[in-house]
């Protein structure tokens, strides 16, 4: 007989993608994306759709599933706002009312660490219970807060469900094509004049194996995952022989603006922010109660963003 | 950083030339560094060491620093609790100095500072690398965990910028250092600081000026702002105070410790004063 399977939504990009290859062969995969999966082993069981319409809804009717990998969200600053929010909001409630009709026991919802947002007067390691103030800033983020804060919703009002929502640190990796990936692979990057902000970087494959940390029983709540360390921007941007440009704060966030809007920067302004003010927060909840310690050293994780 | 390697090593024989015991009481000072010579909190020793050049020369032979009891910090983690004065923390800096040079083993002290500071350009990224951080309580909690020397002014703002006429006055207190001493069992040593109030004496705060640049206060000096006059400045440790109790505690109880720090400053300073012979000598 079959084995139930673990769900993973947003399979078909990089991060779903490595992640896949991690579980390969130690649990029967049920893919969900709109997305073709490039590259997928023959063996994987792969349902092309979008997570709001009524044909997911049978992948987990018919799909015997024991737990589910919510990945399906999207960052992509040049969709529309009601795009964005239907797919990732929408998408998400969808999904999880699924989980609780189908009998699903675990979900894991990837949030990110970046919903607590950077600001001047961040603790230097905030914990989960510090408040989620990126949507006061970010619209890209928002969704990330609203689906969050949905998944937390969730925790309490289906507690048979084992809800566990992870918030990574940036997570860097060659293939990985995220906003702080695509920055550290500028040879001159714009950096803010005087600062400096102490950052964060886990590996696409430790990020993965902390999603798989979270699938073990008995693990639910909300919790930070950190890589191997903390380092200045400067000397991350050292370590891979970059030569940034600073540039002066108040002139940087107009003039990033107008070139967006030309279309000659893929960053939106608020991304700024990040290399303006600290979001670095304290993992060790998650390694305590987990057992997960990323593999890789800090110099690898910064490597890794120029391909292996 | 922006400052350039080789002025950095300038700095560093520099520092060296003033202190000459300098190579050795670095490597006493325990930080947990990683790969990339920074502690979690952003501190940079090396970076440290440089940086520190200036303020030791003002140490030295601008301010001309007498210390008092500061064998009395013990080791572990500690609070150390100070008046604020002078406009521009060259008060936090001294006694940073005076615990990196004449303590043994020398400290890295960690000031809480206020939350505006990671906002200004250059100021935020020197602070974090010479190991100060944003003052809120859970990374003093934190430090206070890794056994750190923590340096806080209950009076904040309403110390640094008051009128020169309210001198060595101290201001109302904020609670939060009891709350954390007694929650984490830390001693309390209250250090008295002379000579700031007269660095940079304010007639008068413009406050609409304050208000517009998004600064705490805007003080009118006779020197220009940020040159301090050359007042001698005295340093006194006093004794560690041990408190207990609970740190939910209501207001009034823990008013009552706050109170006794206070108190204690208060009239440590006030004898200092009567008993200094002159403010620049």
């Amino acid at each position: 007989m079959e084995r139930d399977g673990v769900a993973i939504t947003g399979i078909s990009g990089n991060l779903g993608r490595a992640l896949a290859k991690l579980l390969h062969g130690r649990e029967r995969i049920v893919g969900i994306d709109r997305r073709p999966f490039r590259g997928r082993p023959k063996d994987l069981e792969m349902h092309e759709v979008d997570i709001r319409r009524n044909k997911a809804e049978q992948v987990f009717q018919k799909g015997r599933i024991r737990a589910l990998i919510h990945m399906g969200i999207m960052h992509d600053p040049r969709m529309s706002v009601e795009d964005h929010h239907s797919f990732n909001v929408l998408g998400t409630t969808r999904v999880l009312d699924w989980c609780v009709r189908y009998g699903v026991r675990k979900v894991v919802v990837l949030s990110s660490a970046d919903v607590y947002g950077p600001s001047p007067d961040n603790s230097n390691f905030l914990t989960e219970d510090a408040p989620l103030m990126a949507s006061q800033r970010y619209s890209d983020v928002r969704d990330l807060v609203a689906v969050d804060m949905y998944a937390q919703s969730f925790f309490y009002r289906h507690p048979q469900v084992e809800t566990v929502v992870v918030r990574p640190v940036h997570i860097v990796g060659p293939s990985i094509k995220n906003a702080p990936s695509n920055y550290l692979r500028i040879q001159r990057p714009w950096t803010l004049l005087g600062f400096d902000p102490m950052v964060q970087l886990i590996h696409v494959e430790d990020a993965c194996a902390a999603m798989v940390a979270a699938l073990r029983p008995g693990v639910r709540g909300v919790y930070n995952v950190v890589g191997p360390g903390e380092a200045p921007l400067s000397a991350i941007l050292r370590e891979l022989g970059r030569e940034p440009v600073p540039v002066p704060h108040f002139l940087a966030r107009p003039l990033l603006g107008q070139l967006f809007k030309l279309r000659f920067a893929s960053f939106p302004p608020p991304e700024l922010d990040h290399l303006q003010w600290g979001c670095t927060v304290d993992g060790g909840r998650f390694a305590k109660e987990t057992g997960f310690a990323p593999r890789r050293t800090m110099k690898e994780t910064i490597q890794s963003v120029v391909g292996e | 950083m922006a400052l350039s390697d080789r002025l950095v090593s300038a700095l560093r024989s520099w520092t060296f030339s003033m202190v000459p015991s300098a190579p050795e009481r670095i490597q006493k000072i325990p930080t947990a560094k990683n790969e990339f010579g920074v502690d979690p909190f952003g501190l940079d020793v090396e970076f440290t060491v440089a940086a520190l050049a200036p303020f030791v020369w003002l140490y030295q032979h601008w301010f001309r620093v007498e210390v008092q009891g500061i064998e009395k910090v013990p080791p572990g983690r500690v609070l150390l609790v100070s008046n604020h004065s002078g406009q521009l923390p060259f008060d936090a800096a001294m006694i940073g100095v005076a615990l990196l040079v004449e303590h043994d083993p020398p400290r890295a002290i960690r000031a809480m500072v206020e939350k505006w500071v990671p906002s200004l350009p250059f100021i935020s990224s020197f602070m974090a690398r010479v190991g100060q951080v944003v003052g809120t309580p859970e990374n003093c909690r934190r430090l206070l965990a890794a056994d750190e020397t923590i340096l806080v002014f209950p009076e904040g703002v309403r110390g640094i910028s008051k009128l020169y006429r309210n001198r060595y006055q101290l201001q109302e207190f904020g609670q939060g250092f009891m709350r954390l001493a007694l929650e984490t069992d830390t001693p309390i040593v209250p250090v008295a600081v002379v000579g700031a109030e007269e660095q940079a004496p304010a007639l008068t705060d413009v406050k609409p000026l304050a208000k517009l640049l998004g600064f705490p206060a805007f003080p009118i000096t006779p020197t220009l702002l940020p040159f301090p006059l050359p007042a001698k400045y005295h340093i006194r440790f006093g004794e560690p105070m041990r408190f207990t109790g609970r740190p939910d505690d209501e207001e009034a109880s823990l008013a009552k410790k706050v109170q006794i720090v206070r108190g204690e400053l208060q009239s440590t300073l006030n004898r200092m004063v009567r008993e200094r012979k002159h403010v620049f000598f």
